[in-house]
């Protein structure tokens, strides 16, 4: 039997190797950990800041030597991961979850806030695939706009796009970034889109992905207690998006429509608005 | 065709023994709902109460050798908003009986809350006298057989749908709690609710559980659990409902070997997912009649004799 234990479910305990300023607000914790390092773009472990909490986080990196976090100061716990320093201990099991999964053709990416920490290790896998990306990154404000210069970089050797809006017009154009994808989906035929971020954001994208034809992976966010599909704590419609998702397909977020986009469960199984 | 898997447990109707157990997906409606379509013969939500509870901080759960250690403080959104959820399950399903797990703080708050769960259609009630890791509720009261007994009495006198009584493995004697609740009115007894446990990891030497201690669930309680059974079987007279680490066919008949009428599935579900129910259905359909059995109802307690 299998039933017994599962390694990704094991906790580990590993070292803070390096800590990255990416924006003002967001830190890459990098580490060693060779299940997380053979994780697919898209998959989250839960991280554990000992005496303080444990919360999901998307893997931003995942490269054989090490591996990242990047993690945006907003709560209690990423407030205390924010304090923690280089050579301090942290908890990991995972990775968990489905991941994006990897297409070939002219595909979209729309990226927003710190949704680009999943779909970071995404445009990794669609660039070796020799994919062709029109990666579109919104943000409120020129100084969170994450990875934009990493994502520039690769694309810049491909046949790829990069375009960033910003809602104060501080950097690229002004506006929110799923009008941009509109304008480009109008003109321009996708084979596939993926994207992350904020989760009324997506659901404009999910609609988006339905007016167009265009098939969609969404990569979500929600609260979660096991991470192993049991506690009932992420699930949105019958999906548990730790083990269903947390990337789901245009599809099936189209059956759970009165649910995306609208409300989440909070930790007492709640309604929570979005 | 004959189902051979039917069984029908305090005059509840079960298409097969296999139930999703308490504090598993129960906390919506949706989830519910899916669990029946997975193939459960009877769904138990999580535990409700009167008030909201928002439960523990994360680490909520943590993995042992062969089995999963959770404390999460039973968390809800109270009885009032749950029963929404309820509602939900009822307005689809009404073939498959919807039980509805209740704690309380007080005799009074189990009566409130299961009056409100039977006015929106629960088909049961269980009663979480063994929850591990809450004072003044769950095992605090499961491990007295004098306010097992009241809780039970109290709730019999006041609704009037069929009482399920999950008892706790915290205890010096489970089958005196078994027969005082029985003795009370209890309709049936499930058994069991999690074994005492903690973990503390050696690096940062702190307790892995933000509560420090929980609950112990998965194979590595089976044994445990086949053991209560098999003895509350031989003392009391109501159906009992097996729980504790079932994962496989063979899981499932041996606790009802010791006597379970039906059996609860939770911990499984987390390597197994929600397969799990239909693999142990067809195994046990197989074995019965490899075995020549005309019904499950003959392996009840089938150990015991002979």
């Amino acid at each position: 039997m299998s039933a017994c234990l599962t390694a990704a479910n094991h906790l580990r305990i590993v070292k803070i190797k390096d800590i990255e300023q990416e924006t003002p607000k967001v830190k890459s914790f990098c580490f060693n950990d060779k299940l997380c390092s053979m994780a697919k773009p898209g998959q989250f472990i839960m991280v554990w800041v000992p005496d303080v909490d444990e919360v999901p986080m998307s893997l931003s990196g995942m490269d054989p030597h090490v591996c990242s976090i990047s993690v945006k100061n907003v709560g209690e716990a990423t407030k205390a991961l924010h304090q923690r320093k280089i050579g301090d201990y942290i908890g990991v099991r995972g990775p968990f979850g489905n991941g994006f999964r990897i297409v070939e053709g002219k595909v979209m990416v729309v990226g927003g806030g710190t949704g680009m920490t999943s779909l970071m290790p995404l445009v990794e896998s669609l660039f070796k695939k020799n994919v062709e990306v029109t990666f579109l990154l919104g943000a409120k404000t020129k100084n969170e706009l994450l990875f934009g210069d990493r994502i520039q970089a690769f694309l810049s050797k491909t046949k790829g796009r990069f375009e960033v809006t910003t809602e104060d017009g501080s950097s690229g154009s002004k506006g929110v970034v799923t009008d941009l994808a509109e304008k480009y989906l109008a003109r321009k035929k996708f084979e596939y889109m993926y994207t992350c971020g904020p989760e009324p954001m997506m659901y404009r994208m999910l609609l988006l992905s339905e007016r167009f034809q265009v098939p969609l992976q969404a990569s979500l966010e929600r609260l979660m207690r096991c991470a192993i599909g049991i506690c009932g704590t992420c699930v949105i419609g019958k999906f548990r998006v730790c083990r269903d998702g947390p990337v789901l397909t245009g599809e099936q977020l189209s059956e759970v429509k009165e649910e995306f986009g609208h409300f989440k469960r909070a930790f007492n199984g709640g309604k929570v608005k979005l | 065709m004959r189902n051979l898997l039917a069984v029908e447990i305090a005059g509840l109707k079960l298409s097969n023994p296999t139930m999703l157990a308490a504090g598993i997906l129960g906390m919506t409606g949706a989830s519910l709902k899916e669990a029946i379509v997975c193939g459960a013969g009877a769904v138990v939500t999580k535990s409700v109460g009167l008030h909201l509870r928002e439960g523990y901080p994360n680490p909520t759960v943590a993995q042992v050798a062969c089995g999963l250690l959770n404390a999460m403080g039973l968390p809800n959104p109270g009885i009032a908003e749950f029963k929404e959820e309820i509602k939900e399950v009822k307005q689809s399903e009404t073939r498959t009986p919807l039980i509805v797990s209740i704690y309380g703080f007080s005799t009074s708050e189990f009566v409130k809350v299961a009056k409100v769960a039977a006015e929106v259609g629960a088909e049961a009630l269980e009663l979480n006298l063994s929850c591990p890791h809450v004072k003044e509720t769950g095992a605090e009261i499961g491990q007295n057989q004098d306010l097992v007994a009241e809780v039970v009495k109290e709730l019999k006198e006041n609704v009037t749908k069929p009482v399920f009584v999950k008892l706790t493995p915290n205890v010096a004697d489970i089958v005196g709690v078994a027969k005082a609740a029985v003795e009370a009115g209890a309709d049936a007894l499930t058994a069991i609710n999690t074994v005492g446990g903690m973990a503390i990891d050696v690096e940062t030497t702190r307790p892995i559980l933000a509560n420090k201690i929980g609950g112990l669930s998965g194979p590595a309680i089976k044994p445990i659990a086949v053991k209560c059974v098999y003895e509350i079987y031989r003392e009391v007279d109501v159906p009992i409902v097996g729980c504790g680490g079932i994962t496989s066919w063979q899981d499932a008949i041996e606790f009802m070997l010791a006597g379970a009428s039906a059996v609860q599935i939770g911990t499984a579900i987390s390597t197994s997912g929600l397969g799990v129910f239909k693999s142990i259905i067809r195994g046990v359909n197989i074995y019965l009649k490899r075995k020549g059995f005309r019904s499950v109802k003959d392996i009840v307690g089938l150990s015991h004799r002979g």
